[in-house]
């Protein structure tokens, strides 16, 4: 019996690892990507947008992200510590880090051939 | 006129021959034997019948049931001859009228009468008829509900520099007004309401005065700057007969449209000496090509000079795979000409962004910059509506039709282009060629992203839909703001009706039936009309598709369903995040779920082929094939496709 708690608990270990990241929780990330509305202008799989830059896979660290969202340069909104905590948007930092990457547009049969026309 | 005229002219007749003839009748038997002897013959007396007609009973009051020419078969005659293929409208009582002319008498051909559940739709459909066809439509609405129906429909229409003819009903003549219902429905002055944004508006009293009037609004209409007017027609003059002098006398006056007014020549010159000596010149075209003609000049005069051409999408401009198309930097330009551009302050001036507070405003070009305009808007102004947009500090403004005076600014640009400047003018050309390509690799790039999302990316909706529509002779008729106008970063749009832009003062409700307006027009072309329908703007007035279905007009409409007023959502977030507080809340009063509109079934219910909704974005070509294949047919189709928000 003891040895199953131990399993158990392994597996616990094992799947909060792999929603950690850089101490940033991917899942929380989505929940607050989508509740504080971030989806609106970068689109729901970070594509970007006229209104909103591509954030998938983000090339910024956790640091870097923050910074920008307290005193972003373009036209998008400050999300001050009142509204998003520094946690929060490490977590939403981490999300966006976990999103697989995109395939390349010469991968894509259509995207291709469109190009090539 | 619901009575008889009497055969004797009551007033002629007291103040002729029988002036006495009362007296006569009233005096004594000697004394009128007397007076009738000595009776001058230049007044002879009264027959008996008239006697009775003057001293007896009125007459028993005769109506008059029915009349072989009502005033509206003139007012038919007269809008007729203005050559207008259709008239788009919702009925309404105060010109049942003109309407009855039209069908019967007219014989409901050219124009023929299209009907719409809705005076905006009305308006818009005329709106979007005129940028595929070149062509005002004749609409009509009450003087009173439907043009406040239709206010902000026109509104669009002046600022998007459209020509629409309105015909508001109205009785003017209170004897005429029948009912409470009719008095309602009556106004004193119509086109007040929307005389801020229409060029010219008359309420004529006389069937002459209408036609005078009609034609006169028509020519107005028709010269640069387009816009829509306004002609009360009033119901009195529809209904009643014509008078036996108008039927001899009236006469429809001709119509002759004036030429576009050019620019000056020797302003021309001294542009042509800017542009060709520039080392960095940017066109900036907004409506500057009226037709396919406009758009080989404005093509012509970016190639002489390898500028670039900054699209504002209102028009086409010049083919979006020309590699000047786009690219380009007016921070670097040294000198900038803006064609036809209302918002021209805003090429070289930048403002606080909404996320933060107060607000300044810096230059965005080079200091020294040269900044040029062509535009007819400098010809007519209004001061309420706003829709003239920030002064703009140039130094240089030609007033003028921009496609009208390109001609003689093309040949004096060239003659002006030394060896030497060909040489500088070719080695732009090359750097911009190069730049264009960059953008368009970094465009496919960024297609790639959210490609297998789901809602749909509009990157995968622009293209699913370009690799059905390419090899078809295809016309995409809708604003492409609101999808991130991925249609133009990935399809090749070459031809004068490949787009015909947006709103013109951004009231949305616009869309759905510009679009169907649109289709109307391309229908006799053998187009293929495609039509990205946002989902907000459906809502305003949805009956539009009922008259796509209900007049065979082909029309493939596929929906941004996107399920939010979704700019409304992205300001009330910009809101809440300068107060620091409710981000999360933005969905309030702007989301549009809960329930999901199904637009698939509710393109059903108005008689049109539909499918959706679409979520896996694997599904949206094959059923954009089935759709296609409705509409090559001569019939609407709708897919309602879930989309990215933008």
């Amino acid at each position: 019996m003891k040895a199953i708690y131990l399993v158990l608990a392994g597996l616990v270990l094992v799947g909060v690892a792999a929603a950690q990241n850089a101490n940033g929780n991917v899942e929380n990330g989505k929940r607050l990507f989508l509740r504080d509305g971030c989806w609106e202008c970068h689109g729901y799989a970070g594509q970007g947008s006229r209104d909103g830059a591509r954030i998938a896979n983000t090339a910024l660290n956790a640091q870097g992200l923050i910074k920008y969202v307290r005193h972003p340069t373009g036209a998008m909104p400050a999300f001050a510590e009142k509204v998003a905590t520094d946690q929060e948007l490490t977590d939403i930092w981490a999300y966006l880090k976990s999103m697989p990457p995109s395939k390349a547009a010469k991968d894509i049969p259509l995207l291709n051939q469109i190009k090539n026309q | 006129m619901a009575k008889a005229k009497s055969r004797f002219g009551r007033r002629g007749f007291l103040k002729g021959a029988a002036a006495g003839a009362a007296a006569l009748v009233a005096k004594p038997a000697a004394v009128k034997a007397q007076e009738t002897a000595q009776a001058r013959p230049a007044a002879p007396l009264p027959s008996p019948r008239q006697v009775a007609f003057e001293t007896g009973q009125p007459p028993a009051r005769v109506d008059v049931y029915t009349t072989d020419r009502p005033g509206a078969d003139f007012m038919v005659d007269v809008l007729k001859s203005l050559n207008f293929d259709y008239i788009f409208a919702n009925p309404g009582s105060s010109f049942r009228g003109l309407q009855e002319s039209f069908i019967n008498y007219g014989g409901n051909k050219a124009p023929e009468w299209i009907t719409c559940c809705h005076e905006e739709s009305s308006v818009a459909m005329a709106h979007g008829y005129f940028k595929i066809e070149g062509k005002p439509i004749l609409t009509m609405a009450h003087g009173t509900v439907g043009l406040q129906h239709a206010s902000m429909a026109l509104y669009n229409a002046y600022g998007d520099r459209v020509p629409v003819y309105l015909i508001l009903g109205n009785e003017q003549e209170i004897n005429f007004r029948r009912s409470d219902v009719e008095w309602a429905h009556s106004v004193q002055d119509a086109a007040s309401m929307v005389r801020d944004y229409t060029k010219w508006d008359d309420s004529p009293v006389s069937l002459g005065h209408f036609a005078e009037s009609a034609v006169r609004a028509y020519k107005i209409m028709m010269t640069p700057p387009y816009e829509p007017v306004v002609i009360c027609a009033n119901g009195q003059l529809q209904e009643e007969p014509m008078s036996q002098e108008d039927r001899r006398t009236l006469k429809i006056p001709k119509l002759v449209v004036p030429t576009p007014p050019a620019g000056d020549p020797n302003a021309v010159a001294e542009l042509a000496k800017m542009l060709v000596n520039a080392e960095n010149p940017v066109i900036v075209a907004g409506r500057a090509a009226r037709n396919e003609e406009g758009m080989k000049l404005l093509t012509e005069l970016a190639e002489t000079l390898q500028a670039p051409v900054q699209d504002r999408r209102m028009r086409m401009t010049i083919p979006s795979r020309n590699p000047l198309y786009n690219s380009g930097n007016t921070a670097e330009a040294d000198v900038i000409l803006g064609l036809e551009v209302p918002d021209f302050w805003y090429v070289s001036h930048a403002q606080t962004p909404i996320n933060r507070m107060g607000m300044e405003t810096r230059s965005t070009v080079k200091p020294g910059t040269k900044l040029a305009t062509i535009t007819c808007s400098d010809l007519f102004s209004r001061s309420n509506y706003q829709d003239f947009g920030r002064y703009a500090d140039v130094d240089l403004a030609i007033a003028a039709d921009a496609q009208a005076t390109l001609p003689s600014l093309i040949e004096a640009c060239k003659k002006l282009i030394t060896p030497d400047r060909k040489r500088a003018i070719e080695a732009r050309g090359k750097r911009l060629a190069d730049q264009w390509k960059r953008n368009r690799d970094r465009d496919f790039e960024a297609a790639a992203v959210g490609w297998d999302a789901s809602p749909v990316s509009t990157a995968r909706m622009a293209a699913e839909l370009w690799n059905q529509v390419r090899h078809e002779d295809w016309s995409l008729v809708s604003d492409l703001t609101f999808v991130s106008w991925w249609p133009q970063r990935l399809w090749d749009f070459d031809k004068y009706y490949h787009f015909i832009g947006g709103h013109g003062a951004y009231g949305i409700g616009y869309g759905a039936p510009a679009a169907v307006g649109a289709a109307l027009a391309n229908k006799k072309h053998g187009r293929l009309t495609v039509n990205i329908q946002c989902d907000g703007d459906l809502n305003y007035a949805p009956g539009v598709l009922w008259t796509a279905a209900h007049h065979n007009i082909p029309l493939l409409s596929v929906m941004h369903n996107n399920r939010a007023y979704h700019q409304e959502q992205m300001f009330l977030e910009d809101m809440a995040a300068r107060a620091s507080r409710g981000v999360e809340n933005a969905h309030i009063g702007t989301a549009i779920k809960n329930p999901n509109i199904n637009y698939a079934t509710m393109a059903k219910a108005y008689g049109m082929y539909s499918a959706g909704p679409i979520e896996n974005p694997n599904d949206f070509g094959p059923a954009l094939k089935a759709a296609i294949e409705v509409v090559k047919k001569g019939e609407p189709a709708l897919i309602d496709l879930v989309t990215q928000p933008r």
